[in-house]
């Protein structure tokens, strides 16, 4: 187990690849979960000035 | 051809197919990734050069397509919204470059990562690495023009111009390797004969790239969905649709 996070002395590399992919991804989502509930939140006020 | 477009990409009809897409390639995205990445980090040997980070690969390669892929995506939305001024197509043009810029980044810090312990610098002036980073200031053109006008709609006309003129960037990235004797390597997947890379390598590479495909199509229903409400929302069927949600 050990020797897998160790990946052959290229520890940082490797999981700092994964851990970036892994956060480009998940911001990704996050974002795009925002925008739309933020969009809904922007139509329900303008509808209220109306 | 001109009434299927317009069936299909009609606001309201884009909107209710959309649901089942975006539902199914989030799925097919989730499966494809755990596949994958059980490939990519536990069931595939390390090189015999690189030794493990090998597997920087199987993040930094798919990232670098789907850069690439995206931009094709956002040409076609390009050509269509310029021709035929299809709302939804307008629409795609933005939410790709959000999607693309974030991929181009993570194919140029991921390769970083792996040029590092393999080259000795993170950063070289290759051809290839110089015309990825062109690509990033492409889609950030195409992301400050679509919001540069007061009129959302002149913006997507503006950004599809900034779209066609950039994609002549598309094949300058793919043959960098070859035209210029640099630093990074050739293709070994998409050549016409046999691809050079050994099946224990490609199985993970080619499942990661789909993970990565199918999401991206997830991530771009979700965003356009929810802009296409937003421009739509003073029509009826926008307001039919909240009423019935709230």
């Amino acid at each position: 187990m050990n020797e897998f996070f160790h990946m052959g002395g290229y520890a940082f590399y490797v999981w700092a690849s994964y851990g970036l992919t892994a956060g480009v991804l998940l911001a990704n989502l996050i974002f795009a979960t925002m925008r739309r509930r933020r969009i809904l939140q922007l139509i329900q006020e303008l509808t209220e000035e109306d | 051809m001109f009434t299927f477009l317009h069936k299909y990409a009609s606001p309201q009809y884009f909107y209710s197919w959309s649901a089942n897409w975006q539902k199914w390639s989030s799925v097919i995205a989730v499966l494809l990734m755990s596949v994958g990445l059980y490939y990519s980090l536990l069931n595939s040997p390390a090189d015999y050069q690189q030794g493990e980070t090998v597997r920087i690969m199987y993040v930094h390669v798919p990232a670098a397509w789907l850069s690439m892929f995206t931009y094709m995506v956002m040409a076609a939305a390009a050509i269509v919204a310029l021709i035929w001024r299809i709302k939804v197509a307008e629409i795609m043009i933005g939410q790709c470059a959000f999607i693309g810029a974030s991929f181009t980044a993570l194919a140029l810090i991921t390769g970083m990562l792996w040029g590092k312990p393999m080259w000795g610098a993170y950063w070289v002036w290759d051809a290839r690495l110089t015309s990825e980073l062109v690509l990033l200031f492409l889609y950030f053109g195409v992301i400050a023009l679509s919001g540069a006008f007061e009129d959302e709609r002149t913006g997507a006309r503006a950004a599809a111009i900034l779209t066609l003129v950039g994609i002549v960037n598309i094949p300058i990235i793919h043959y960098s390797v070859e035209w210029w004797n640099t630093l990074h390597q050739g293709p070994t997947v998409s050549k016409f004969d046999s691809p050079s890379a050994h099946p224990s390598m490609l199985i993970p590479l080619l499942l990661m790239a789909l993970a990565y495909k199918a999401y991206f199509f997830a991530l771009l229903f979700k965003r356009a969905r929810a802009e296409l409400i937003f421009r739509e929302r003073n029509t009826s069927w926008v307001k039919a649709l909240l009423k019935e949600s709230v």
